[in-house]
């Protein structure tokens, strides 16, 4: 399998957290680059990279970019999205504890393109230990005059998964609980206390050095005609070797779980995977026979290839068990404004907490279809569609195990 | 008993809302100052980064019990989060909050921490410690307790 190390080229350098060891490494090189483009011509680079988001959506960055006035009265923002709470993701994670500068050095060129002066770093609450790296790492780029053309400011959370969604996290940011907004017919840029404001990942904006340096072209070397470049996958569950290894898009996904992570634990079965944390529907070891690791192809299998965290199961998994802790988590996590989804996803963790219980029906296996229903394309954000896929991929994938748990 | 921001505090809030379009922007800040400073939030302090960021109190307790960060009692016991999502749950979360249960601690239940391929975990005061044994834990708590 091609090595393949755009973001995490300094992660295995001892030290590399660090401003002398990232520069003796040659972070911030690209900045050189940024006087020879307008931030116009910048956004076009990577519009041409189509480099994609990686927060989970896959949009393309340089449309988002485009969006953002080039000249208009208001001040615009940059916020960088490192709220990171989809389970079996834990990426953005190693950029900011091994990486840090590399961060830094995708926002100065980001608020260059998008003629922004100050970025936010949104950081989920229980990363307090990479969030004091982060801080140092600032620290250290501002005594050194790095961060003149703009500043960065770290924003803490407090523990809510959907401050990850874009407009939550403005919310939250603007002091609020953190409500998705309703969004807008036309496609327009977010907003932070009434101004314009850019919402990416981190992995996103620590992609954008190498894309300035190297050239759009060299980015697409990597990866498929529609999804280029790589992504930092990662892998948990029953794996031998769980961790986060970079990669092409487009690559096999069973020799990526057998090269990096060592095939599954204690030589057994492979059962099933899903394959981008656990909002993406689940795959059965035979659709992941021929499945490869990009945008396209988990659409096609009926799944998304969300963030690239997949999660492994053997083959003695108790799907049942595994659908209860899922509902689990989105019964804890909605944030409660929409009916759909505040009571679906109640309800949904309690039938399967009775089917758990042995206490279940066919009924109830109705029910939670009916409730899937309820939950898809009636709500503010697409928390609760995500729901209501991975009840369905979970029952009708092991229809079996389901009915014979209720029987 | 009052709470006040000491000076310290007071210099910080000041370069902060140069930092933001709006003091509103604030909230989640102060309030992580008052709970680094007492362990929770009174109500107290709630009205205190009232008076510091003009939000009305009602909103900033409606902001506190929003997030599961957020406490508004004093905690009287060491508080444990252990992850219960996924991936620590395939990798035996199961047995690690089984045995903190014979544990002088109190064990907070919480969500994907972040640390799923280094799963099963817990974090303690802003700490994470990974790849669980019941042994590391009880070498972990005996040097907390
Ligand atoms: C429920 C929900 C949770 C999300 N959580 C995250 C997250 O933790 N981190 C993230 O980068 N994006 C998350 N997103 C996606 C963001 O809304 C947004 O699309 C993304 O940050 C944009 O960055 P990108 O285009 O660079 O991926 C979430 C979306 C939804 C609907
Ligand atoms: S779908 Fe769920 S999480 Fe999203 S806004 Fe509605 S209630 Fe909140
Ligand atoms: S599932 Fe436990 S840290 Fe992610």
């Amino acid at each position: 399998m091609k090595e393949c190390k755009i973001v995490s080229r300094k992660f295995s350098i001892e030290g590399s957290h660090t401003l002398e060891v990232a520069k003796h490494h040659n972070a911030y090189r690209s900045l050189e680059k940024r006087g020879e483009f307008t931030p116009t011509q910048m956004i076009k680079i990577i519009k041409d990279a189509n480099l994609r988001g990686k927060g989970g959506g896959g949009a393309s960055a340089g449309e988002k970019w485009e969006l953002m006035p080039q000249d208009g009265d208001k001040p615009s923002f940059l916020a960088v999205n490192c709220d990171e709470s989809e389970p079996g993701t834990f990426k953005d994670r190693q950029i900011i504890t091994y990486d840090p500068h590399l961060l830094i050095e995708g926002i100065i060129l980001t608020c260059y393109a998008i003629k922004s002066k100050h970025a936010y770093i949104y950081i989920r609450g229980e990363y307090k230990e990479y969030q004091d790296i982060l801080q140092n790492a600032i620290d250290e780029a501002y005594e050194d005059g790095l961060l003149e053309s703009c500043d960065i400011t770290i924003h803490r959370g407090a523990g809510a998964y959907i401050c990850g969604e874009k407009s939550a996290l403005l919310e939250s940011m603007e002091g609020k609980r953190g409500h998705p907004r309703l969004k807008p017919k036309q496609k327009e840029p977010e907003w932070f206390f009434g101004n314009p404001t850019l919402v990416n990942n981190v992995e996103t904006i620590a992609t954008v050095p190498f894309i300035i340096q190297n050239g759009s072209d060299a980015y697409r070397e990597y990866g498929t005609h529609c999804s280029p470049g790589t992504l930092l996958f990662g892998m948990s569950g029953h794996v031998n070797k769980p961790g986060v290894y970079e990669s092409e898009f487009g690559v096999s996904m069973l020799e990526y779980i057998e090269h990096f992570g060592g095939g599954v634990k204690n030589g057994k079965k492979l059962k099933a995977v899903i394959p981008g944390g656990v909002s993406c529907g689940v795959l059965t070891a035979r659709e992941c026979k021929d499945l490869t690791l990009d945008y396209e192809a988990m659409r096609t299998a009926g799944s998304s290839l969300g963030t690239g965290g997949m999660i492994i199961m053997d083959e003695d998994t108790d799907m049942v068990a595994v659908l209860k802790n899922i509902l689990e988590f989105y019964h804890e996590e909605s944030c409660g404004q929409c009916t759909p989804c505040r009571e679906g996803t109640g309800w949904s963790d309690k039938i399967l907490q009775k089917i758990v219980n042995k206490r279940g029906t066919k009924k109830d296996l109705e029910k939670l279809f009916e409730l899937a229903d309820v939950m898809n394309g009636k709500t503010i954000c697409v928390f609760a569609p995500s729901v209501s896929s991975v009840l369905i991929s979970f029952i009708t994938k092991f229809r079996d195990e389901f009915e014979r748990a209720v029987s | 008993m009052s709470f006040t921001f000491n000076q310290d505090d007071l210099n910080k809030i000041k370069e902060l809302k140069t930092r933001y379009p709006s003091p509103d922007a604030l909230c989640l800040p102060c309030l992580w100052m008052a709970q680094t400073k007492e362990g929770y939030i009174s109500i107290d302090a709630i009205d205190a980064i009232s008076e510091q960021i003009g939000l009305a109190p009602m909103q900033i307790y409606g902001v506190v019990t929003f997030y599961t960060m957020f406490h508004l009692q004093k905690p009287d016991r060491l508080q444990v989060d252990v992850c219960k999502t996924l991936s620590c749950k395939l990798c035996g979360s199961d047995e690690i909050l089984k045995h903190l249960k014979s544990k002088d601690v109190y064990v907070n239940h919480v969500e994907c921490l972040g640390s799923c391929g280094t799963a099963p975990m817990m974090q303690i005061k802003d700490k994470n410690y990974e790849n669980l044994t019941n042994e590391k834990v009880d070498a972990i708590l005996e040097e907390l307790l």
